[in-house]
């Protein structure tokens, strides 16, 4: 039997004060698709953690800029895109080091896409040179089929 | 719409001591961040960071931890954690902090882990 997929978009000026706002919206979808509050609360986290990298790294701080997120459910699973059109960089040129080596570097980043490829099922990176950067997320709902 | 942070400075001894609660994120770090150099500027190198009323911390927070330990180690000193909720404690093991900080479960055990463990020992 076919599912209706259900969509939100959410665009915020790329602020970190903006984050508690990006958390309420993923919170409020991720309520709507049924998921329990431990599992919200990664994906809470994850998007947090996309929207973070895009107003640091793709923007440098510039809130004149906007990030969109993108998120879509259906029975199967739920799909988030965080896009900007900053400039782009390569995440995981920045997430390969052990916790240990970025400590003894004195470095206070590089854990983020880390926590989102834990939190998430699937994670892709589309890069449009000069037009925009999009970070794809999935996470499967896992409901009881006999539920 | 939650985000709010406070952090509460206080000593025991010679140990300093930051309680931190509500929500620590990539806007509120920078505000955990000067607590802790304000304590380094003071010579301070044995913290405690008391984390019962913390509800939510994503990786600018965790990095605020990162960014400080190696310097204070080297000084002979330690920043021990407490008092963490289970939702954030899963953040904190998910990357593996467990094995790198001491975590305990309450202040007074930190404040013990001080008097038996004040370095840390792989």
């Amino acid at each position: 039997m076919a599912t209706i997929e259900k969509r939100f978009v959410l665009q915020v000026p790329s602020s970190t004060r903006n984050l508690a706002l990006v958390r309420e919206f993923v919170g409020s979808v991720g309520q709507q698709a049924g998921m329990e509050a431990s599992e919200v609360a990664k994906l809470q986290l994850a998007v947090d953690e996309a929207c973070s990298n895009v107003i640091e790294h793709a923007y440098c701080h510039d809130d004149t800029q906007e990030v969109v997120i993108r998120v879509s459910f259906d029975d199967a699973e739920m799909r988030f895109d965080v896009i900007d059109t900053g400039c782009c960089f390569d995440p995981h040129a920045i997430a390969q080091k052990d916790l240990d080596q970025l400590i003894a570097e004195r470095r206070k980043g590089g854990l983020g896409l880390r926590l989102i490829q834990s939190l998430m099922d699937e994670v892709q990176y589309e890069i449009e040179p000069g037009k925009k950067n999009q970070l794809h997320m999935v996470k499967r709902l896992r409901k009881d089929p006999t539920a | 719409m939650s985000n709010s942070f406070v952090v509460e400075k206080s000593a025991e001894g010679q140990i300093a001591i930051l309680k931190l609660a509500g929500f620590l994120d990539a806007h509120t770090a920078p505000e955990f961040e000067a607590a802790m150099q304000g304590l380094i500027d003071e010579g301070k190198n044995r913290i405690i960071v008391e984390c019962s009323g913390l509800t939510y911390i994503s990786s600018a927070g965790l990095g605020v931890f990162m960014g400080f330990v190696e310097d204070i180690r080297d000084r002979g000193g330690d920043i021990k954690i407490c008092s963490l909720v289970p939702k954030v404690q899963q953040v904190f093991e998910l990357l593996g902090f467990h094995q790198l900080f001491h975590i305990v479960g309450s202040l007074p055990e930190a404040v013990q882990k001080f008097e038996h463990s004040p370095v840390w020992e792989e």
